[in-house]
């Protein structure tokens, strides 16, 4: 069973780890998601040298490049700050699989550490801000995929759905086998292609049967993926990351 | 009599033909998504948590004493009149079996379901002796019928639908062509009684092998296995190492777990608890029971602390049927006796990497598999363990260790590296990246088959931290 975790008070300063798919394709997601903490009275210190998790490598078996880069993060978060990552895909990896990468490594302590300070975004602005929003947005329903990382990894099911539940013209529509996959998995929508075709066509498929014109996802990995897949049948349904769609409503 | 073969190394290729194929796709979905329904239903009102913890502690207590409970099993048993053999491997398994059967001059098999005998190819092995087998689960003598192997681990034919199972017994058994499940199961049952009465010897498989009393239980729902295990005058048990338990007690909590992950049912319609042959006096139950212990690469899993989790299995499939990948592409794409997420966590150590090296990647590690598992195997870290096997950065306790390491792949990451521990590259690969955005290709290989190409941002989130700041005057 996921052990009841116990939150902090919110804190006056926090890192943000803005993940490298951010990084390159999301930019103005990491921006929102920013200005979602500010906006609640907390300085966000964003260090320069971050790039990446690791992640892909550590999926893909090559432990050894996994370590080195995951090593580099390691040192960037001095201070005893939480650590917001707006993704539970890298949220999860730095969270969950951290101290396994480093365990009986000279780093072993320093990675618990950073780990137990991890949080995903919208799990930090819930649990630890107890985020209210002032909707300013026109009335509208709207979808979310949550990742299987934040859903399963980080048992984050109802951090997004409770977000949008507080934007007073938004309605949640759920998708038919909400739980299931999109069919990103990092490299296995490379290696697996058609496979991982298969899975995102049945996503997209039941997004588009709720009705909504809009859906969100707090993992830019799934909404590249569903995003794209929607862009090549030249479907109108956009995505966002739920960082943007909660700052864009709320600004 | 030919089997349709499917390999583990071609999987790209039978899972092209099955998601290619819109019979297979609603058979499997619609099934799964049944499964997925009555599982989450029985569970309803129990504290599943908790089961599952005690479920996944009952099986780690009896694999750290494995070897003792073994040893105290074969006691338990032979005290009990069971004959017990240990087989190395599949062929040495199929070996003991035929000898056992030629020793009574046996000419026909019944076989009750057993996946360890798919495993070691038993069938094919005794037809070569001369020794005719013959499934007795409904949905293993559907796939026998049809010269398949089984595509799921409890529903053997569960990629077929009624129509094809009518066609199937209409060809090969003369019954009518109907939609009529009633009296399709009818015929089966009366084609299959028949046989039962006049089978030299039954094969059975085994669910938990309890090592304080020398029971072996056996759980179905057709009332075959029961047959199976007590017409004919010898009863063959067959079954892998790691199913021993330690106490009577530990059955219970396992098999409320099994009967609800697997089927989504309280109870099945059988439990058999085999304790020997038939004693002075009793007047029915085999004259003879032998128990075949099957290691067959399970010992090596056995010697890792890691991959020693795959062991606890109680193969009730839960994981494929929750599976997104398995099922889009059912069992057959697989090509290995066990499917789906614990196929993919446990063949490589029957068959090595070699053969199987498409399969731990055959995965999205959504979690689904983990999460529903009743013993809790923590499938998806070992699939990443496979991974890491595979190309050559594991441990190297898996046979074909290091077999998808490739000088390409290697600098690939190597590179990717390099650059993700020199930050001030790579900010300004970002950078040069952004303003050469224009020449990115839009075609990415298999990516784009189906999606278009992400689009690289202008500018990137370092980027734009930089410029948030300075309006905000946090810096100049």
């Amino acid at each position: 069973m996921t052990p009841v975790k116990l939150y902090p008070t919110k804190s006056e300063k926090v890192y943000f780890f803005g993940t490298c798919l951010v990084d390159m394709f999301y930019p103005e997601a990491g921006l929102d998601g920013i200005r979602l903490l500010e906006r609640e009275g907390i300085e966000v210190l964003f260090p320069e040298d971050q790039t990446c998790c690791g992640q892909p490598a550590y999926t893909s078996g090559y432990q050894s490049e996994a370590r080195a880069v995951a090593a580099a993060q390691l040192g960037l978060f001095p201070e005893p700050w939480p650590i917001i990552v707006p993704s539970g895909s890298c949220g999860g990896m730095m969270r969950t699989h951290y101290p396994q990468l480093f365990a009986g490594t000279d780093q072993e302590a320093l990675a618990g550490e950073v780990a137990s300070r991890v949080y995903e975004l919208t799990e930090y602005l819930v649990h630890v801000c107890h985020l209210q929003l002032d909707d300013r947005g026109q009335a509208e329903a709207v979808a979310m995929h949550t990742s299987c990382s934040a859903r399963r990894e980080m048992g984050l099911a109802e951090t997004g759905p409770a977000l949008l539940a507080r934007l007073g013209q938004v309605k949640l529509v759920e998708q038919e086998r909400a739980a299931e996959c999109c069919g990103f998995g990092g490299t296995f929508a490379v290696r697996h292609p058609e496979v991982s075709a298969a899975m995102v066509e049945d996503k997209a498929q039941a997004i588009e049967a709720t009705g909504a014109s809009h859906f969100v996802s707090s993992d830019c990995g799934c909404l590249m993926n569903i995003n794209g897949r929607f862009e090549h049948q030249k479907k109108a349904i956009q995505g966002e990351h739920i960082a943007s769609y909660l700052w864009r409503r709320t600004s | 009599m030919s089997v349709e073969t499917y390999t583990p190394r071609a999987f790209h290729r039978q899972a092209h033909d099955a998601l290619g194929n819109p019979q297979i796709r609603s058979n499997f979905r619609r099934a799964m998504d049944g499964l997925m329904t009555k599982r989450r239903d029985v569970f309803s009102d129990w504290d599943l948590e908790t089961l599952r913890e005690l479920g996944a502690n009952i099986r780690l207590r009896a694999l750290a004493r494995l070897p003792d409970l073994l040893e105290q099993l074969e006691a338990n048993c032979v005290a009990n009149g069971i004959r017990v053999h240990w087989a190395e491997d599949g062929e040495e398994a199929c070996r003991i079996i035929r000898e056992v059967c030629e020793s009574h001059g046996a000419k026909s098999v019944i076989k009750g379901k057993s996946m360890v005998s798919e495993e070691m190819h038993l069938n094919a092995h005794l037809e070569a002796a001369g020794i005719e087998a013959l499934e007795s689960d409904l949905g293993e003598y559907l796939v026998q019928l049809n010269e398949q192997t089984p595509s799921h681990i409890i529903m053997p034919a569960i990629h077929l639908n009624t129509d094809e199972i009518s066609d199937i017994m209409h060809e090969k058994t003369g019954t009518d062509r109907t939609r009529d499940v009633d009296y399709m199961t009818a015929a089966a049952r009366a084609q299959l009684r028949e046989r039962f009465m006049n089978a030299d010897v039954g094969v059975s498989g085994v669910n938990f092998a309890v090592a304080e009393t020398g029971t072996l239980c056996l759980v179905e729902n057709e009332g075959n296995g029961r047959m199976t295990t007590t017409v004919p005058p010898v009863h063959i048990a067959v079954t892998g190492i790691e199913k021993v338990v330690e106490h009577l007690r530990d059955v219970p909590p396992l098999y409320a777990l099994l009967t609800r992950s697997a089927t989504g049912q309280h109870v099945t319609t059988y439990f058999n608890m085999i304790s020997g042959p038939r004693k002075a006096g009793e007047h029915d139950g085999p004259r003879e029971v032998h128990l075949v212990l099957v290691d067959s690469g399970r010992s090596r899993i056995y010697q890792d602390d890691e991959l020693l989790d795959t062991l606890r299995c109680i193969r009730c499939g839960a994981c494929m049927n929750h599976c997104p990948v398995y099922t889009r592409v059912g069992g057959h794409s697989y090509g290995t006796t066990y499917p789906g997420p614990i196929g993919s966590i446990l063949m490589p150590h029957m068959l090595g990497l070699e053969e199987t090296k498409d399969l731990p990647t055959a995965s999205s590690l959504c979690g689904a598999c983990g999460e529903v598992c009743p013993v809790k195997i923590p499938i998806p870290d070992l699939l990443v363990r496979l991974r890491r096997e595979a190309v050559g950065e594991g441990r190297g306790n898996v046979p074909g260790a290091g077999v998808k390491r490739t000088k390409k792949e290697v600098a690939a990451w190597k590179s990717w590296q390099w650059l993700a521990t020199h930050p001030a590259v790579w900010r300004t690969s970002l950078l040069m990246a952004g303003k050469l955005r224009a020449l990115t290709p839009s075609k990415l290989g298999p990516w784009t088959q189906y999606r278009t190409a992400p689009k690289l941002a202008k500018r990137s989130l370092h980027a734009l931290v930089k410029t948030h700041r300075r309006e905000r005057g946090d810096e100049p």
